[in-house]
């Protein structure tokens, strides 16, 4: 029975390659309209989704991964043998001879602590940040942060995704949306493997086209459902169109566009989701949006 | 001096205030890209080919005539980059971080380390400004190693000054990227979003320790919560770019704005002087 469920549990991932085309704001909007969803917030870096989720914490669980060195600096000698085999710049000799770690330069991969011959380096779990477990007015919500200048936001990432997995099974629900992180990198990968489907918010401009070519390639590498819809198009509607007929080239689904709207804006202020604040135009093309790609899915 | 311009927000306008300052500034400049993942200053600058080199890191090699399979390659990697299957090292390329430690810690000296592609780096310029622009290849994990190669470039540059336009966010890269800058500009918008990611952007800047001010993009667009945060925390707010749908329009085309709108000229070439006042009163160039 749990391996029927397990079939028919869909996750789609909102991305956009580059930052700021609006990709937050419409996944809230997703979220709004679809039925039951589970959220799963993995822009960890800079996660903004619960400024209009509202959510009210259940359960909060610090995040650790991977080691970082640590030096007991009265056991150091002032041998250098760390300082040389670390490939990492992350050794710094102090006045009195003895060393001292810049935790953010650490990579945690344990050579130091191998090669010291005082045994003054320990090697101890990084603390990274913490992730919560959440009610919102759509559905519960995992989400997350790093601590300031924070690392390994790809494996923080894979545990949001595990555990919204976990709720939407636990409750019978069918659906994860995620707002994914901007870019192509290791947090990216991280939201995408394994995903149902994509969806890339982009805007018609020469950095959005730029971008998108590449997030698209990237999504396309996980032979995944690819939908693409943008944003302000009216900005440069020529642009527009190029990303439609690009789109519909490389056998990728176009769901939309929206126009550029300062009531977007407004509705984030208002701590909402566009499609709760705003009527007529936008709301139907966000919806017209939700079930191209709800029907594909 | 360096200068980073930074956002913990993607989209706020960092690479628009990098290519307009760069634009409005007289002398030699150098540029750097650090938003490997997804490098946008190029579109802008337009810059002929200078040269173009493979970004790479060091991944391990086994020299199976000399492996005995003790396992301790993938007992010291901290990684999971090397499984040792039926007494035989298999090397998991894309999850190495080049620490080096299997073939440093290996009994028998079969690994070496080979160079493993993962971006490049291409240099251009144009009038005033050699542009340095670092990218990831597409379905390449780690920007940092990327990063650190364009960076390089910051250290031996005959250029006075530097501008370096870093990746959103506030984890590993973007850290990388504007450790060492003697200013951090901190490009927001005024929406509830942009206060929020500015806010991290400040506790990180903070953490690391190096002297910054905000520009606030899209000046009027939303309401005034940015205006009262910088205020109550005693940032500087560095310079105000109105929101204006022309900015949008032109730069969506690639076009500068600077050049297009020459009304904004006098607002770079004020930013120029007031971070270069602020690196010079406070904290000295070399903080």
């Amino acid at each position: 029975m749990s391996e029927r469920k397990n079939e028919i549990l869909k996750e789609l991932v909102v991305v956009s390659g580059k930052g700021g085309t609006g990709k937050t704001s419409i996944t809230a909007s997703l979220a709004a309209l679809a039925n039951n969803p589970v959220l799963a917030d993995c822009d960890v870096d800079a996660a903004d989704l619960h400024l209009v989720t509202a959510p009210s914490v259940l359960r909060t669980e610090a995040f650790f991964s991977g080691k970082e060195a640590m030096v007991d600096r009265d056991k150091c000698a002032g041998c250098g043998l760390c300082d040389s085999a670390c490939r990492f710049d992350a050794f710094q000799q102090e006045d009195d001879g003895t060393y001292c770690i810049n935790s953010v330069h650490c990579e945690g991969c344990g050579v130091c602590v191998r090669v010291c011959p005082e045994e003054a380096i320990r090697f101890v779990d990084r603390d990274c940040g913490e992730w919560m477990v959440s009610d919102t007015r759509f559905g519960p919500m995992v989400h997350a942060r790093l601590h300031a200048a924070g690392e390994n936001s790809g494996k923080l990432v894979t545990l949001v995704r595990k555990e919204a997995k976990k709720i939407a099974k636990e409750q019978d629900r069918s659906l994860i949306i995620v707002d994914g992180p901007p870019g192509i990198g290791c947090a990216v990968i991280s939201s995408i493997t394994g995903a149902s489907a994509v969806l890339l918010v982009t805007e018609p401009s020469i950095s959005g086209i730029h971008d998108l070519e590449r997030v698209t390639s990237l999504a396309r590498s996980f032979d995944i459902p690819v939908f693409v819809c943008v944003n302000k198009a009216d900005i440069d509607p020529k642009t527009t169109e190029e990303i439609r007929r690009q789109t519909l080239e490389k056998g990728d689904h176009f769901v939309g566009t929206i126009p550029y709207d300062e009531e977007m804006v407004k509705a984030q202020l208002e701590g909402k989701s566009a499609v709760e604040y705003i009527e007529g135009d936008i709301r139907d093309r966000i919806e017209h949006i939700w079930e191209q790609i709800w029907t594909t899915m | 001096m360096r200068i980073a311009i930074a956002s913990g927000k993607g989209g706020t306008g960092k690479t628009f205030v990098t290519v307009n300052l760069a634009r409005s500034f007289g002398n030699p400049l150098l540029v750097l890209d650090c938003d490997v993942e997804e490098p946008n200053s190029n579109l802008f600058i337009h810059g002929d080919l200078i040269s173009e080199r493979r970004s790479t890191v060091l991944v391990p090699r086994v020299d199976e005539s000399l492996c005995e399979g003790s396992k301790v390659c993938s007992e010291v990697c901290e990684f999971n980059a090397i499984a040792v299957i039926g007494g035989k090292p298999l090397i998991f390329e894309d999850l190495c971080h080049s620490c080096g430690a299997c073939a440093m810690f290996c009994p028998n000296g079969a690994i070496g380390e080979i160079e493993h592609k993962i971006g490049k780096v291409t240099v251009r310029t144009s009038d005033n400004i050699r542009l340095v622009e670092g990218m990831l290849d597409v379905g390449k994990a780690l920007a940092v190693p990327v990063i650190r190669d364009v960076k390089h470039f910051a250290d031996d540059a005959k250029e006075e000054h530097v501008l370096i336009d870093s990746p959103p966010g506030t984890s590993c890269p973007m850290v990388w990227t504007v450790g060492d800058a003697d200013l951090v500009i901190l490009v927001a918008e005024p929406t509830s979003f942009g206060l929020h990611d500015l806010e991290l952007a400040v506790e990180t800047v903070r953490e690391i320790g190096i002297q910054f001010g905000v520009v606030i993009n899209k000046d009027g667009l939303g309401d005034d919560r940015l205006e009262r945060y910088c205020e109550k925390e005693g940032i500087e707010i560095l310079a105000r770019i109105p929101h204006d749908r022309r900015i949008a329009e032109v730069y969506a085309k690639g076009e500068q704005v600077i050049d297009v709108l020459p009304q904004y000229h006098e607002l770079f070439t004020n930013l120029w002087n007031t971070i270069t006042r602020k690196v010079h009163t406070v904290g000295g160039s070399d903080v």
